[in-house]
């Protein structure tokens, strides 16, 4: 790959091409809308002449030699007929024209402004960069055009228009471009600086094309279709149009053809030079294809997310990648992640021939291309690929040797990027590590869910495989899940155990007595292999099951999720259930401190043991629900009824309150709010107590376990089963709109009743009425309207926070400052702390104090 | 009528550096003054304080997290 530097580049000029310049470039002059003759061959002088590059292979350009993909490509040029306004400068035209005398054409700045300005605007530049100038140049040049008489010649001037796109009248008189371009060709050099044009780089007639600059073939090349017909390229076509009607301009001119005939053709032509280079002006019909498609041009080759700056510029493609959708498997482990067999068959990891594994990678490339674990490629030491079929076999075996690269199957342990979008924070993008899997789906262990904010219904994730030594171990040793367990926003684990794991071992912990069998089977299923430290007697408590993963030497102090104390003393659990307070993501400081002493290797392989262990007692043990699990007694269901109906009528006496103009307002609220503040808090108070009520019957179920433990739902989802469903609230109130003066045709009008006003009175179990269901329905439709509105609106204004701060870093003496090293602020969050590494944010000094003095608790 | 702001509660307390002591927070963070978060001198905060361009504010702001957090800003005029 290397390169002799033959030519430096030490600066990039934008500007605009002179004629002289168009025809220097240009290899070739086209002079005929032909493109192919009889035979298929490009015609010389057409639009796809051989010197204007070569897009067939076997041909060879006939200006610089070289064949497909190694020639370039050349410009070439077409003569008009008549001149055309270039539409992309029609602004610029119209400054100069209406800035510039008709008569002697210079600026309309008296002589001893003229020379202020030009020291002013350089100034300007000179402080505040060129940006600065420009809109400088725009104020003063607005200033004076103006003018109604020449400061110089005294001439007065006429009132020149634009009639967009490209006709400028000067009194309602037409101004060709010819006579446009004469005013620009008289505008003197010392003049242009005052607009911003540089004045030995630049004259303004250029705006008016006389000349026609043809981009090479290789920029617009033809595609042969499997008719073997040939289809032109947009861009081709449009030259084509240009050059035909360009000819059929030259011939009525030289046959003085009417006046009348000559300005439609140039009108013609003026129109198909501007679709050329944009097809979407305003106020000129787009060009199109025959079948009525929109022609592809200039301007539409490079903007929006599809042209070449967004597309092909700023947005890269990889090789050594892939994406599927993913699919969870708790069993392997929170570090690793499934690959397909066949997605493992197209991957492939260089690795170069030593005399140390030399019969190593033979055997991969003994395997082959198609045998798992093989090798597709082996590069040489020229760097030439060769790819590894059964016919090369025979011949890269006897050949190998150090120095090579064998570039073989992706195997189990490679190091593997992982990824999915939106990559919000760094945990976006983990280090895993490969186990080949089959199926067709990536796995990822459950708990990793969270920090990449994934779940399984169709999501897809993308996978990288790091090409070189430096980069794998880079992932590895920076990006690898484990090392990313303590989130840098909140201090705490962002992974932990969810769903099953949770309840398996808040069962576990709170009420299972298991045989020493029992007790074994369990551990060894979730990989602890080493039972000396368990118990010798006949019943094993659950806790001491759970202590068995834990380290030895470790302690800890903290809360469950009810408020009780849970105590590990020296790698035993004392007291308390393992809940999602100490287990679950995002909480806790138990696997905090775990991380904290014993390091994240450790955490990842304890947490991936706790899970297994939760997953395995919830299996052994079972655990389901059914709907009798939400049956209440008779006489519960009545408390609650008559609970509902006293409210009920509660809200009835305050509605006939309000009608009898007896109801007195809360401060700061009109009578219509004090009621409906009154009604809502009686029917949430029924609610409530319902709930409580129902809560107090539904005892063993498994419903209440998991609301209980927090890996799943909470109590009012099971008081909406079970007891009542209650007040329906769109946006803080309840259901106001729907028909005029009622939410329902269902009910009367302006019946303030809970019932016409969303208020649910039953229950999932029981069922709900056909309104009381609607009402439903619509908080539901509210709800994702408003997620799906949402979701956008975060996301831009996410992206527009990490695109302004993405150049900060706190620097070592503990500022944070931006690119150009300016202060922006002088201790990171003010306290100078980095959040990783506090507990939950808190820096807990006491038990720092406590380690070091080595005073245990 | 025209209230000063620098009275409001939730305005923190703006004062002007002194010129030796503007020398020691460059030289603490070794930069120039102009490297410094910048305060229009028009600011409401910083009206009734009478300074220049070029003079360090200093403010001092009540954290959450770390009782209260002094910061510099640099005057600019537009």
């Amino acid at each position: 790959m290397n390169h002799d530097v033959h030519k430096k580049i030490i600066s990039i000029n934008f500007g605009f091409f002179s004629p002289k310049q168009v025809t220097d470039v240009a290899s070739a002059k086209v002079v005929t809308p032909e493109l192919y003759d009889r035979e298929g061959y490009p015609v010389d002088g057409g639009l796809m002449d051989l010197r204007l590059g070569v897009i067939d292979p076997g041909l060879r350009c006939k200006t610089c030699g070289q064949k497909l993909k190694e020639c370039p490509g050349h410009f070439g040029y077409i003569e008009l007929a008549r001149p055309v306004i270039h539409v992309k400068f029609v602004r610029h035209v119209l400054d100069l024209l209406k800035s510039t005398c008709k008569s002697c054409a210079r600026v309309l700045i008296p002589e001893e402004n003229h020379k202020r300005y030009i020291t002013f605007l350089n100034k300007v530049q000179e402080e505040e960069g060129f940006e600065a100038r420009r809109r400088k140049i725009k104020e003063i040049v607005g200033k004076y055009k103006l003018k109604e008489k020449c400061p110089h010649c005294s001439a007065k001037q006429e009132k020149i228009k634009l009639e967009k796109p490209y006709n400028f009248y000067e009194n309602e008189i037409r101004l060709s471009p010819i006579e446009v371009r004469a005013r620009l060709e008289k505008i003197p050099q010392e003049d242009l600086s005052v607009f911003g044009f540089k004045e030995n780089e630049f004259r303004p007639e250029w705006l008016v094309l006389t000349i026609l600059q043809i981009p090479p073939v290789t920029m617009r090349p033809s595609i042969t279709l499997e008719s073997g017909e040939r289809s032109e390229d947009d861009l081709t076509h449009k030259l084509g149009d240009i050059v035909r009607i360009n000819q059929r301009l030259f011939e009525n001119i030289n046959a003085g053809a009417p006046e009348v005939i000559i300005e439609d053709l140039w009108d013609l032509l003026q129109y198909h030079i501007t679709t050329f280079f944009d097809n979407a002006v305003p106020q000129l019909p787009p060009a199109r294809h025959r079948g009525g498609q929109v022609l592809k041009t200039i301007a539409s080759r490079l903007s929006s997310k599809e042209g070449r700056i967004r597309h092909n510029l700023a947005g890269k493609r990889t090789d050594f990648s892939a994406r599927t959708v993913i699919s969870p498997d708790p069993l392997i482990d929170l570090n690793e992640v499934g690959v397909p067999l066949v997605m493992a068959m197209r991957l492939t990891v260089p690795e170069r021939v030593t005399e140390w594994n030399k019969e190593y990678l033979k055997k991969y490339v003994q395997n082959g291309a198609k045998k798992y674990p093989g090798a597709n490629y082996v590069i040489k030491f020229d760097g030439k690929r060769k790819t590894i079929t059964d016919e090369t076999k025979e011949e890269i075996l006897e050949e190998l040797d150090t120095g090579y690269v064998v570039e073989r199957h992706l195997i189990a342990g490679d190091i593997a990027l992982f990824n999915r979008q939106p990559s919000l924070h760094r945990m976006s993008m983990m280090c895993h590590k490969v186990k080949i899997l089959p199926g067709r789906t990536f796995r990822l262990n459950p708990a990793v869910c969270n920090p990449y904010n994934a779940d399984f219904d169709g999501d897809e994730m993308n996978l990288h495989i790091p090409q070189t030594e430096e980069a794998r171990s880079e992932a590895k040793v920076l990006m690898l899940v484990e090392t990313q367990l303590i989130s840098p926003r909140y201090g705490l684990s962002v992974v932990g155990c969810i769903h099953d794991a949770i309840t398996g071992n808040y069962l576990l912990t709170k009420e299972l007595v298991l045989t020493r069998p029992e007790a074994a089977d369990l551990l060894y299923n979730c990989g602890v292999t080493d039972l000396s430290r368990l118990p010798n007697k006949e019943k094993i408590d659950g806790k001491e099951v759970f202590s068995m993963l834990l380290p030895a030497d470790f302690s800890f102090i903290g809360k469950d999720k009810s408020g009780n104390e849970v105590k590990i003393v020296n790698g035993s659990l004392k007291s308390g259930v393992m809940d999602k307070s100490n287990l679950g993501q995002e909480s806790g400081l138990m696997l905090r401190n775990i991380y904290e002493t014993y390091g994240p290797s450790y955490t990842a392989t304890l947490l991936g043991k706790i899970s297994k262990l939760g997953i395995v007692v919830l299996a052994r043990r079972g655990f389901s629900i059914g709907v009798r699990d939400m049956d209440l007694p008779q006489e519960t269901r009545d408390e609650i009824q008559s609970i509902i109906q006293k409210s009920e009528d509660d809200v009835v006496r305050f509605i006939d309150q309000f009608y009898a103009g007896k109801l007195e307002s809360l401060p700061g609220r009109t009578v219509q709010e004090t009621l409906e503040v009154k009604i809502m808090e009686a029917l949430n108070r029924a609610r409530n107590k319902g709930a409580d009520i129902a809560m107090r019957q539904v005892v063993n179920s498994t419903a209440l376990t998991m609301a209980k433990c927090g890996s799943r739902g909470n109590p009012l989802n099971i008081a909406q089963m079970s007891a009542i469903f209650g007040q329906v609230a769109l946006r803080g109130k309840r259901i106001e709109k729907g028909y005029k003066e009622r939410t329902l045709s269902y009910f009367k009008k302006n019946d303030l009743s809970p019932k016409a006003r969303g208020f649910i009175r039953n229950n999932f179990k029981s069922g709900l009425t056909p309104h009381e269901f609607f009402f439903g329905a619509m908080v539901g439709r509210d709800a994702l309207m408003d997620t799906a509105l949402r979701t956008p609106k975060s996301g831009y204004l996410y992206r527009r926070l990490s695109n302004a701060m993405q150049d900060l870093k706190v620097e070592y003496d503990g500022t944070v400052r931006d690119a150009s090293s300016k202060i922006i602020q002088f201790a990171y969050g003010e306290d100078g702390l980095d959040v990783a590494k506090t507990k939950g944010g808190v820096v807990d000094v006491k038990k720092i104090v406590q380690h070091v003095l080595g005073v245990t608790q | 009528m025209t209230a000063d702001i620098s009275k409001h509660a939730l305005v923190p307390k703006h004062t002007k550096v002194s010129d030796s002591e503007k020398d020691k927070i460059c030289a603490a963070h070794n930069i120039n003054s102009m490297q410094l978060p910048k305060i229009f001198k028009e600011d409401p905060a910083i009206s009734k304080l009478g300074v220049k361009a070029g003079d360090v504010i200093k403010i001092e702001r009540h954290s959450k997290t770390a009782g209260v957090v002094s910061f510099y800003r640099v005057v600019i005029d537009e």
